[in-house]
């Protein structure tokens, strides 16, 4: 039997002593543009999705989209994200990628340790998501590639965007409308299961 | 003039760590846990601003991205922030006993098990 003590530690509220400290893990939710990214989180997180701030580096600082190039510190790159506490020890927290491509060290950092990550496709818009499969395969990182189905409907079937995405066939494949929370869970399982695969062929 | 709405804030952000851009010696994660400490209590009268909501929020355990959309500042500056409230045990870190590749398999297990039961 699972224990759970989903009671938080309510009654010892005014306890500041450090019990053991929860750990910290984290899912990077990746995709294109609208692809339902912050939907996903939300329709999860215990909290409204937060967002955070980072500056650009130097080196990613180039063209904006105004045309110009920009050299001002200033330049920040926003991230939305929740959280999920799962039990006294476990916080899972879920990450969505910037949107543009060019924040590629972002996308280092948010990948750096990760379970693994769930990549959002609009099937109307399949090659926005090419970015995302082609980083997570290269840095080894485990994903879900989940189909979302807006209103329900999907474009087209798993095994033709499968095909379409050339995707390696250990990867899952799912469908999920972004919106539920059932749904959202179920691809996190299906994440944390692939991700327990991957570990155990690793030896 | 009427004082019941705050002024904006305008302390260029690099001021409010004295003028450090790089976090000494630490690179904290996003998902970094932080606890306010019991000598972060006590001493929170005498520290500033900054400090002081770090104490407060993190009287539950928030990540490093949390302070950092709370405090409505960049995580370069939260990093700086939290590494100096460390040295000084104001404030305490989570153990991350995974490496960067990821958690081991006995974390993704349980992990596994706490979302089937979510």
């Amino acid at each position: 039997m699972s224990s759970r003590h989903s009671e938080q530690a309510g009654g010892t509220a005014t306890s500041t002593k450090p019990a053991v400290m929860a750990k910290p893990l984290k899912v990077v939710v990746a995709g294109g543009f609208a692809a339902g990214k912050t939907t996903f989180v939300d329709a999860i997180s215990e909290i409204v999705p937060l967002t955070t701030e980072a500056p650009m580096t130097n080196l990613s600082v180039g063209i904006d989209n105004a045309g110009e190039v920009t050299t001002k510190t200033t330049t920040t790159v926003a991230m939305d994200f929740g959280r999920i506490t799962l039990s006294e020890s476990t916080m899972l927290y879920l990450f969505g990628t910037p949107g543009q491509d060019r924040f590629w060290f972002m996308w280092d950092e948010l990948s750096k340790g990760a379970v693994g990550a769930i990549v959002m496709v609009d099937t109307r818009r399949l090659e926005d998501c090419f970015a995302a499969i082609d980083y997570f395969d290269q840095k080894k990182l485990p994903y879900v590639v989940a189909l979302n189905t807006f209103d329900g409907q999907l474009a087209h079937d798993i095994d033709e965007v499968r095909d379409a995405l050339s995707i390696d066939p250990a990867v899952p494949v799912v469908a999920v409308d972004a919106r539920e929370r059932g749904s959202t869970k179920q691809a996190l399982i299906k994440l944390v299961q692939h991700a327990i695969a991957r570990r155990k062929a690793q030896g | 003039m009427n004082d019941a709405t705050p002024a904006p804030r305008f302390v260029r952000q690099f001021a409010l760590v004295k003028g450090r851009a790089r976090s000494v010696g630490t690179d904290l994660a996003l998902e970094a846990l932080v606890r306010t400490t019991d000598h972060g209590l006590e001493r929170r009268p005498a520290l500033g601003r900054d400090q002081q909501r770090v104490i407060e929020l993190c009287q539950e355990s928030i990540s490093i991205a949390e302070i950092g959309a709370h405090l409505h500042v960049h995580l370069g500056i939260v990093r700086v922030l939290v590494s100096d409230m460390v040295a000084h045990n104001l404030v305490a870190l989570s153990s991350s006993d995974f490496d960067e590749t990821g958690p081991d398999l006995r974390t993704l297990e349980r992990l596994l098990d706490e979302l089937e039961t979510l």
